[in-house]
């Protein structure tokens, strides 16, 4: 057979209702937003877009959405509980209508605070379960969630991509995508490495340590 | 050329004499470089999963996130076992399983897209209907989820499977052609009679728009659900019979891709037109505006 798809991609995902798009991506969105911050957040504040916005409660977008800050996956039955878990585990959320311009309809802003760091992101729910993360802290990103990614935020300066390089080339992984922003020259930067297997511990160690790096952490694939 | 045909698919199968869906399994192994055992394996457990979707829609049905269904199954299941029905415990069995898991998908149960979230039931349905009545294994069940994957495949590739794409016939009409190639060689069918059902099926639901009440996946989605199972075993039965489409199956689903691209976008899942806008429809999606959490 020439097609290149899998026959679970048709029987399949297994997953908790109703749609797609509107219950699968939001958790994804969700649990990459976690992941980002690196923990479950104390207080996330969420703006969605569109038809996010217009269907989110019948969907069951919102729960989905928490459920994902909580870092179920697609699957899990706790889904539809996840508002009373957040509860339980001193998750404060809240969430309201916005425009956050030209993008997709199904698009959501995320405002995480844990009590160590806070973070901003926005991403969109594209069809059929799959995610694009197009935005972290301001910087532009395009980031899918099903593979494994290391992100920083760096200061722009000659030197700092080929050092991150020589960590992650010493550990023998092979970087599989990589994308660099700014927001003006001089300033802070992002990197998102995309890697062919997941990065060891000792080597995000390793990226974090280097003077120019501010943040480093692991965006495990969702 | 199309890259993929159903009419090849079947043509290497027989060449081979085997059935669709182990053809579907040996490319799906090739494919992924795995196993076929450990392929087999992994659809006997998304099998598990339709199955439990099933029980437990029968078992304790809940209402609609949007409260506009929820029980269907339960209540054509109790209708079967008092009444003298038209439509006899083989059909009506399938119906009532594909209800249960549409109310169970609109509910936030745990259900596999079959091809999507919004057809989940048809598929569970007719094939527990098949394995209760005739015994199947899970392994019968479970290669007759590939002869479905196969038929999902190549409507994939050669038309549309998203509703809003190419409205519900992608989708309900879909996961209905795909029930029916399984049931179809369940039966012991071969697998060009597998292709008639397919052909049958799809062209019964040609046309189908996709208008979904409110925007939820409830109205008409669950009733479609149980149509697209009973259209499935009709077909099924018609093909086993000996009848054939005259229209073979590749033409009707690249006809069916065109009829999607040709439906206007009020009809292609955007609430806009077919029964969303009905007045009832309408004062539906009013009432559930932004209230949903109340209900």
């Amino acid at each position: 057979m020439s097609n290149a798809q899998s026959v679970f991609n048709i029987i399949g995902p297994v997953m908790i209702g109703p749609s797609s798009s509107h219950t699968a991506g939001a958790a994804r969105l969700g649990k990459i937003a976690r992941a980002f911050l690196g923990s479950t957040p104390r207080s996330a504040r969420m703006e969605l877009h569109g038809s996010f916005w217009h269907t989110h409660e019948g969907h069951g977008t919102d729960l989905a959405i928490v459920a994902g800050l909580l870092g179920f996956d697609t699957d899990d039955e706790r889904i539809k509980r996840s508002f009373s878990i957040a509860a339980e585990q001193g998750l404060h959320f809240s969430f309201e209508p916005a425009d956050l311009g030209d993008v997709h309809p199904n698009s959501v802003r995320f405002h995480l605070r844990s009590d160590a760091d806070s973070i901003e992101l926005t991403g969109a729910s594209v069809g059929g379960g799959n995610i694009l993360v197009t935005e972290v802290m301001g910087f532009e990103t395009k980031l899918t969630g099903r593979s494994n990614a290391l992100f920083t935020i760096h200061e722009d300066r000659p030197g700092v991509i080929a050092s991150v390089a020589q960590v992650v080339a010493r550990h023998r992984i092979n970087i599989a995508f990589m994308r660099v922003s700014r927001q003006d020259e001089g300033t802070l930067a992002c990197m998102i490495l995309e890697s062919d297997s997941a990065l060891p511990p000792q080597a995000v160690q390793e990226i974090a340590a280097l003077p120019p790096i501010r943040a480093a952490r692991v965006i495990e694939k969702v | 050329m199309k890259e993929i045909s159903l009419c090849d698919m079947a043509a290497r199968a027989e060449a081979l004499g085997i059935s669709l869906g182990e053809l579907a399994l040996r490319d799906e192994a090739q494919r992924s470089g795995t196993d076929a055992e450990q392929v087999l394996e992994q659809m006997t457990e998304t099998w598990g999963v339709m199955r439990e979707s099933v029980r437990a829609g029968l078992e304790k049905p809940r209402r609609s996130r949007g409260g506009m269904i929820g029980g269907e199954g339960i209540l054509l299941k109790t209708y079967l076992g008092q009444s003298h029905s038209y439509c006899g415990e083989s059909v009506l069995g399938a119906v009532s399983a594909a209800l249960a898991v549409s109310c169970q998908n609109a509910a936030m149960g745990k259900i596999v897209a079959a091809p999507t979230a919004g057809a989940s039931g048809i598929l569970p349905g007719v094939l527990t209907m098949i394995a209760e009545r005739d015994g199947k294994s899970e392994r019968e069940i479970a290669l007759a989820l590939f002869t479905a994957a196969a038929v999902g495949l190549v409507i994939s590739a050669n038309a549309s499977l998203s509703g809003a794409a190419g409205g519900c016939q992608a989708e309900c009409g879909s996961g209905a052609a795909m029930a029916a190639a399984a049931a179809v060689e369940l039966a012991g069918g071969t697998p060009r009679q597998a292709c008639h059902a397919v052909a049958m099926t799809l062209k019964n639901q040609m046309g189908l728009v996709c208008d979904p009440v409110a925007g939820l996946v409830e109205v008409p989605c669950a009733k479609r659900n149980a149509a697209g199972a009973a259209l499935a075993l009709v077909s099924a039965d018609m093909a086993l019979a000996g009848i054939e489409s005259v229209i073979p199956a590749d033409e009707v689903i690249v006809a069916m891709g065109k009829v999607g691209r040709a439906l206007p976008e009020s009809l292609r899942e955007t609430s806009k037109g077919g029964l969303a806008a009905t007045p009832t429809g309408r004062q539906i999606a009013d009432r559930l505006g932004g209230n949903l959490s109340k209900l």
